[in-house]
This record gives structure tokens, sequence and C-alpha cells, in this order.
């Protein structure tokens, strides 16, 4: 019988070990230096502490009637921007998608999408909202434009991730009965995607409707800007109130998107 | 040795898919079992190791009883139950070796397995075992850049590395072509008759079964309708355990 090694490593990712060690060691460094240059403040901190908490105090106990139709009017506008926006978001972003599937599209089609994701993906919601609305004025509609655009990028960015990932033999099975490429799309690979698409687009209506509360600050409108109001008048209790709404809002839009998801495996 | 009383598996939904088979398999020997597609092969397999919990009867290996063991003591003693898949089921994204190693889990503490510092006789015994099936020089190979045959001894290989006194092989050749079917299955036989190891392994083909097993088993519907030596397996028999092609089984 044979002698066999009774010793074995995983061969290492990096091959190179000077590589390996050099770039383990530069990050290390790199964090070290980067903490070092994060001051930390204790007596500050300290500070901070008891006038952070004054600021909490002042937000009990919440007034939901005093500012009570106010309140519900931002809300009324958020919601109908979210839906709106989500729903334009997945008309958008599906076929925006599908050229950006590495497997669907021609190379130019797949590179000009991608692009235009990158786009939408780079500019933070604040930032469009500014822009949009400069060119449109305040209100809802610059903040429902906001969320479009950046649905749009988020929706067509993970779908087309989905759809690289797909099972290829049925691929293979519905060409090669002559199908034409939408039918192709239609059969082979939209069962496939179906589930994650649904789940998305509850996901993205549940962060749209937190990022309306934000866009208000801004002057695009909705809950965030009675919130911003709010806040500018010290109405600590009604700020408060307003908080919680959007909290049982977002509950209620998780719970109900499991119960979704749930039905629709 | 292996002995299954009366044990029977009834799932949520659906008929028995096993109901009250007995089956005592001893030491070194080979049981092809074969039947219909939904018979209860699969589940008979994975009653044994209770992969599938059973929903009576018990299962007994060298005279300890599996079905009563609390989920420590089945951890230990799945440890003497290989399993060999019909898909392989290999972990695609590490390497033949890891892959032969993740046998002796059962008998490896996590930090060990975690930085794959197994015992050095586990490592020279993997190294054997991966020799033994035709796959020396491949342990650092990821597992996905092999081919089926390929795949399936190192499967073996894994399930030789629990030290099992059972073998549980499902559909080991399913996915392969004749002769890497033949292969494998020569191979498996060899490694019982040398570590006197049981076998029950579920199988389609017939001619296979035939060749290779010491034994056979016919079951159909959940119920034991044949058991005898390959030579007993007549036109008759196969009748018995298929159905006639144009009844519906």
């Amino acid at each position: 019988m044979p002698e066999y090694p009774d010793v074995w490593r995983k061969p290492p990712l990096i091959a190179s070990a000077w590589l390996r060690w050099g770039i383990g060691l530069a990050v290390a460094l790199y964090l070290a230096t980067a903490i070092g240059s994060v001051n930390i403040n204790w007596v500050r901190l300290a500070a901070g502490l008891p006038r952070g908490w004054r600021f909490l105090t002042s937000f009990f106990p919440p007034d939901f009637l005093s500012r009570g139709d106010e309140i519900l009017e931002g809300l009324e506008e958020s919601l109908a921007m979210t839906v709106t926006a989500t729903a334009a978001g997945v008309a958008l972003g599906i076929p925006l998608g599908l050229g950006a599937a590495r497997n669907l599209a021609v190379r130019p089609v797949y590179l000009l999408c991608r692009t235009i994701i990158a786009g939408s993906r780079t500019l933070q919601e604040l930032i469009v909202a500014i822009f949009f609305v400069k060119m449109f004025g305040f209100g809802p509609f610059a903040g429902m434009l906001t969320l479009t655009f950046s649905s749009v990028g988020f929706i067509a960015k993970l779908i087309a991730e989905r759809i690289e990932a797909v099972e290829t033999a049925p691929l293979d099975a519905i060409r090669s009965t002559g199908a034409s490429w939408l039918q192709w799309v239609n059969y082979a690979i939209q069962p496939q995607v179906m589930p994650r698409l649904v789940g998305l687009s509850l996901y993205r209506l549940d962060i749209n409707f937190r990022e309306s509360a934000v866009l208000g600050i801004v002057g695009a409108g909705g809950i965030g800007a009675t919130l911003n109001t709010s806040l500018d008048r010290y109405e600590y209790s009604t700020a408060a109130a307003i908080l919680l709404a959007i909290v049982a809002i977002v509950l209620v839009a998780e719970y109900a998107s499991g119960s979704i998801r749930e039905r629709l495996r | 040795m292996l002995r299954l009383t009366g044990l029977s598996k009834r799932y949520d939904r659906g008929d028995a898919a096993l109901n009250g088979v007995d089956l005592t398999v001893p030491d070194g020997e080979v049981v092809a079992l074969i039947g219909p597609s939904g018979a209860g092969k699969s589940t008979l397999i994975r009653c044994t190791n209770r992969l599938v919990e059973p929903t009576s009867g018990s299962v007994e290996l060298d005279g300890e009883v599996i079905t009563a063991l609390s989920p420590a003591g089945l951890r230990v003693a799945r440890r003497r139950m290989g399993m060999i898949f019909q898909e392989f089921a290999l972990i695609e994204r590490l390497t033949v070796m890891e892959n032969v190693l993740s046998g002796r889990l059962g008998y490896v503490g996590f930090w060990a397995s975690w930085f794959r510092r197994f015992p050095p006789e586990d490592v020279r015994q993997a190294f054997h075992y991966l020799d033994r099936v035709g796959l020396a020089g491949f342990e650092n190979k990821r597992a996905d850049a092999l081919s089926g045959g390929q795949r399936q001894r190192v499967g073996i290989a894994r399930a030789l590395m629990q030290s099992p006194a059972l073998l549980l092989v499902d559909e080991p050749t399913a996915s392969l072509d004749p002769r890497t079917s033949r292969q494998i299955m020569r191979l498996i036989l060899e490694l019982c008759g040398e570590r006197g190891l049981a076998a029950i392994v579920n199988i389609h083909d017939v001619a296979l079964a035939r060749e290779f097993a010491h034994r056979i088993v016919g079951l159909r519907k959940g119920v034991v309708v044949f058991d005898g030596k390959p030579e007993a397996l007549t036109p008759d028999a196969l009748t018995t355990i298929y159905g006639s092609e144009e009844t519906d089984a």
C-alpha cells in the first residue's frame, strides 16, 4: 500500500503569497489610519447625551389631533406618490431589466441598459428630488418623478440579475419549439422570475413610502412636507404622531407583502 | 446488520408511501431495491437514516434502535450510515478534498472543520479513498469541474469517509451513461465486499440490479412484493412488481 500524505491545505484564493499578504496588510493599515482620523470626542459625546434625551422626551405624548387634517392630507399625498411611482417604476423597469440581462440582450443593448441603470442608481433620491423640484416646482409631482426614477433602476437591476440566474434547460426547450423572442421570454423566463418580480415590487413599494417621508424636506410633497413643517414649528408631539403613522403604515405594508408572497409561491 | 420492522410512512396528504415493510440486510450484502416510480424506494432509504421521519415501525442497525434515538443520538448513529445520491449532491463550490473530508464532519469538532484542519489520520484516509475510487490527484479541483462519473466517485469517497456500517444508495446511476453506470455499480459492490458493508441500492435499471446485486427486493405501492436472488426474478415476478403494460399501476 502506498504512503498517503496526512496533511492537506486548501489552495489559497490568491496564489502569490506576496500579493495575498500585501493586500491584507494594506487593508489593515488603511483601516487603522481611518479609525485614527475619525476624532472621537468623549467630552462632547457625554454632553450630547442629556440634550438628545431632552429632544426625545419632547416628542411625548404624540399629538394626532391638533394637526390631524394636515397629517391625513400628507399621508394621502405620500400614498398616491408611492403607488403611482412604484407602478411606473415596475412598468419601465421590466423592459430595462430584460435589456440588461446578459443572457437575453445583444451586447449594445445590454451596455445601454446597464448605463441607464447605473445612472438611476448613482444619484441619491434627495439630489434627484432637488433637481425635479427646480424643474417642476414644489409638490408631490416632483416627488413622484423622483421615486419613479430610482424605482426603475432598482427593479431593472435586480430583475436582470434574477433573469441571468434562470435555469437554462427550459430556455433551450422553448427555443427549440420555434418560438419567437417574445414568446420565449413569456414561456421560458417569465414564470421563473415572476415570484421575484412580485417580491421586488412589494419591497420597492415599501421603500418608496419610507423615502416619501424624506423627500418632503426638499419640497417634494407628501408626508415628509408635513413632518418638516411640524419640526420647523417646534411641534414635536405632532412630529411624533407623524412618525408613528409612518411606522404603522410600513408595518402594514410589510405584513401585507409577506402574505401576498406566501400565496404566490 | 440492518433490520426494518413494520416500517410505514404516510405523508401529510396522499396514500401511504411505505406500508409495513419488513427487511433484514446482513453485513456484506448488497440489496437492490427495485420498483416503479412512486413505489416508496426513496422513502424507504430516507426513513432508514430518518431524513424522512417514519410514521411507525422501527429501524435497527447492529442492535441499536435508530427510530428511538434522540436528535443527538441520531446524529451519532447517522455517521454509520453513508448515503450516496442520484444527483451526487456534492457541494459544488468546494474542492474535491473538502467534499471528501465532509464525510468526517460527524467526528470532527466545529473549529477543526471551519479551519479545514482535519486529523492527519482523516486526511491520509481521504487521499487513500480518492486513490481507491480512481481520483488520485483531483483533490484541489473544484467539484463543479468534474464529470458526472467523477462526481459520483467523490460522493462514494465522502460516504466511505464516515466509516459506515451501511450504505444507503439512491439511484446512483440515473444521471450516468451505461458504461459509467456499470463502473460505479462495480465500485460500490467491490467496496462493500472489501469492507463488509451492507447496502441498499435503489435502482431503476433492472439489468444492472440483476448483474450486480446479491439480492433483489421489489417494492410496489409501499409493500414488499418480491424478495429473492437475482435468478428468481422471472418475467412473472417483474410483472408483479411493475404491473403489466396494460393495467394502470
